[in-house]
């Protein structure tokens, strides 16, 4: 007789959604960067989005905050919808977007401003500007991101003075001052050295217990490490990147369904 | 020549047979001219070391050639005052008046041509549609290639009558009767348009395909991890470029203002050709003056004494000096912007 787990394992069925994607397809000019893409992000988990280089892994994620506007001749069809709201809607506020949709990216990019500043700079914009509101803010920011005891005393000092790692943290810190509900992560490791890794992916942790993260990845170890979820995504004839198979990582890295997926997890692609 | 080809291509040519490892003659002067190490590095030391030589000299010789003035009327010479007499009949000169005037029209300018070059840069960075890009920054880098003496004529008979003259008599009613900066735009406005405001002007615009020039390269510098950082937090476009762009790129823009104060200070014939050229006592901007340069164009081919000679050479040096300061501030401006960047990742 088979005992049944207490916990429920999480699967793609049981977990509240966050983000909804419906048949997205991305344009560059004439070229269609991706293709059809159905995809749930779930609430207060973390999604990872795998795939070989150029499948189209960081157009996604930019999708989610519209950072896709800024490329000339980029054209997206199809929804993302977040709580309801299409973000894709030529009526959407894209300001209000990329504060609700936080984003960390690959090389850590503070201002070359002090640390206070750099976090300061986000709740500045929508207005806060009493002092002790700002003080709290910042040091609250940055105890979320794991930063606050190693620069509390040197608040002052330039972001740009910290360490890769501190400087990627400071990042996250400064995306969390906005309080935005997603945080998209795009490669947010691949500069750092394995110790600052291990620490940003401790704080993910911490952090999936507030907000709804989705990472991109090029390793794959990453991936099945921090991910509740994983998307894996490869490029079509025709070059365009498609999401072939999404599922809870533990199944992804286990046993998928794809062949292309199993290939590339367990290293005999790309 | 075969076997050349396939030595000096280690083997690319035809990877069957083997490059003859053996260095050849031919396949040593071949080294010699293609990278010259050498030679160039003699050369270009040599032409390096010619400009600083040629820069102290010519120090040197203002320095020498100014020494009956220097001695003759001491830092009085240079001393601000509001009756300086420059007097070639009776020997008697102070050249306060160029030197106010020179610094006076070219702060003017810069304030002028600050903003719109900031404007112009930004536009064409930041906001230009693709297809207006190249040729709008043609444009503005055209207007700097105009001869200054073309500028000096359309401002005489376009600039002057239409523009100048109406601005400073607007001036000189309405700031010209608030107090303290009243001086600067005390009325009449001289009938002409001839004034240092019509100096001014012209400098500002001669000034700004500089500025502009340098901004734009400013902006350009600017990693894009760093809009897409702004723009990522929810700022919108112009919150982006006044509070992320302008203060990462402050040391740089105050480094083009300095190469178009540098640019305004030595600027000669557009100036001497509107700004009246007189040394009347009055301090305001929109009454006729003087500048360093002009003065000097304007008597070197007929000073007749000694010390009016040297005189005109000390102005010189004052104007060489002054030049010669702003350029190393600006020089160190731009170097700190240009270390700065690299460091902005430190994995």
């Amino acid at each position: 007789m088979e005992i049944q787990t207490m916990v429920k394992p999480t699967t793609v069925e049981n977990t509240a959604i966050k983000v909804q994607v419906k048949g997205l397809s991305v344009y560059y000019g004439k070229f269609r960067a991706l293709t059809g893409i159905d995809l749930t992000v779930h609430d207060r988990k973390i999604t990872a989005i795998i795939g070989p280089s150029g499948c189209g892994k960081s157009t996604l994620l930019r999708s989610f905050n519209r950072m896709n506007d800024l490329t000339p001749g980029c054209r997206m069809e199809g929804e993302v919808i977040l709580e309801g709201e299409n973000l894709l809607a030529p009526a959407v506020d894209v300001v209000d977007i990329r504060r609700r949709v936080g984003m960390v990216f690959q090389r850590p990019n503070p201002f070359p401003k002090s640390i206070y500043e750099n976090v300061a700079y986000g709740p500045r914009l929508y207005g806060i500007r009493r002092k002790s509101d700002l003080d709290e803010i910042v040091a609250s920011s940055l105890k979320s991101a794991a930063l606050w005891d190693e620069v509390k005393d040197k608040l002052h000092q330039s972001g740009l003075s910290l360490s890769g790692g501190q400087q990627q943290r400071l990042c996250i810190a400064r995306a969390l001052a906005v309080e935005p509900e997603v945080i998209l992560m795009d490669e947010p490791a691949s500069a750092l050295d394995p110790i600052s890794t291990l620490k940003i992916e401790e704080l993910m942790q911490d952090l999936k217990k507030d907000y709804t993260i989705v990472i991109v990845t090029h390793n794959m170890q990453q991936a099945a490490r921090v991910s509740d979820f994983t998307a894996m995504m490869m490029i079509d004839e025709q070059r365009a990147g498609r999401l072939i198979e999404y599922d809870a990582t533990h199944i992804i890295f286990t046993r998928p369904k794809d062949k292309r997926t199993e290939d590339y997890v367990t290293g005999r692609f790309g | 020549m075969w076997k050349h080809w396939q030595a000096v291509s280690g083997g690319i040519v035809n990877k069957k047979i083997k490059p003859a490892l053996k260095p050849n003659r031919i396949l040593r002067l071949h080294r010699i001219f293609r990278h010259g190490d050498r030679p160039w590095q003699g050369l270009i030391m040599v032409v390096s070391i010619f400009i600083i030589v040629l820069m102290a000299a010519i120090g040197w010789m203002l320095w020498r050639e100014s020494s009956g003035a220097r001695f003759t009327f001491g830092w009085n010479f240079l001393a601000p005052t509001t009756n300086a007499s420059w007097d070639p009949v009776n020997d008697h000169f102070q050249a306060w008046p160029f030197i106010y005037g020179t610094l006076l029209t070219s702060l003017f300018a810069i304030i002028i041509a600050l903003p719109i070059s900031l404007g112009i840069a930004i536009f064409l960075v930041e906001l230009c549609p693709a297809w207006l890009r190249t040729p709008l920054t043609w444009m503005v880098e055209l207007l700097a290639a105009i001869p200054s003496v073309v500028y000096g004529l359309w401002g005489i008979f376009i600039f002057l009558p239409v523009v100048v003259t109406p601005i400073g008599s607007f001036l000189a009613e309405t700031l010209g009767n608030f107090p303290v900066i009243g001086a600067l735009f005390a009325g009449p406005m001289s009938a002409s348009g001839a004034s240092r405001l019509a100096a001014s002007l012209i400098l500002a615009i001669m000034i700004i395909p500089t500025i502009a020039a340098v901004t734009r390269d400013v902006f350009l510098a600017i990693p894009n991890s760093q809009r897409e950082a702004s723009l990522a937090l929810g700022s919108t476009r112009w919150e982006t470029i006044w509070k992320v762009l302008i203060p990462y790129g402050l040391s740089g823009i105050l480094g083009a203002v300095i190469l178009g104060l540098g640019r305004a200070l030595g600027e000669t014939m557009a100036v001497t050709m509107v700004i009246g050229n007189s040394i009347e006592g009055s301090l305001s901007l929109l009454r006729p003056g003087y500048s360093m340069a002009s003065v000097i164009a304007n008597e070197f081919a007929e000073a007749v004494s000694k010390l009016h000679n040297q005189a005109l050479v000390e102005v010189g040096l004052a104007l060489f000096v002054m030049t010669l300061l702003l350029n190393i501030l600006a020089r160190f401006l731009v170097w700190r912007v240009a270390s700065r960047t690299p460091q902005e990742v430190r994995a």
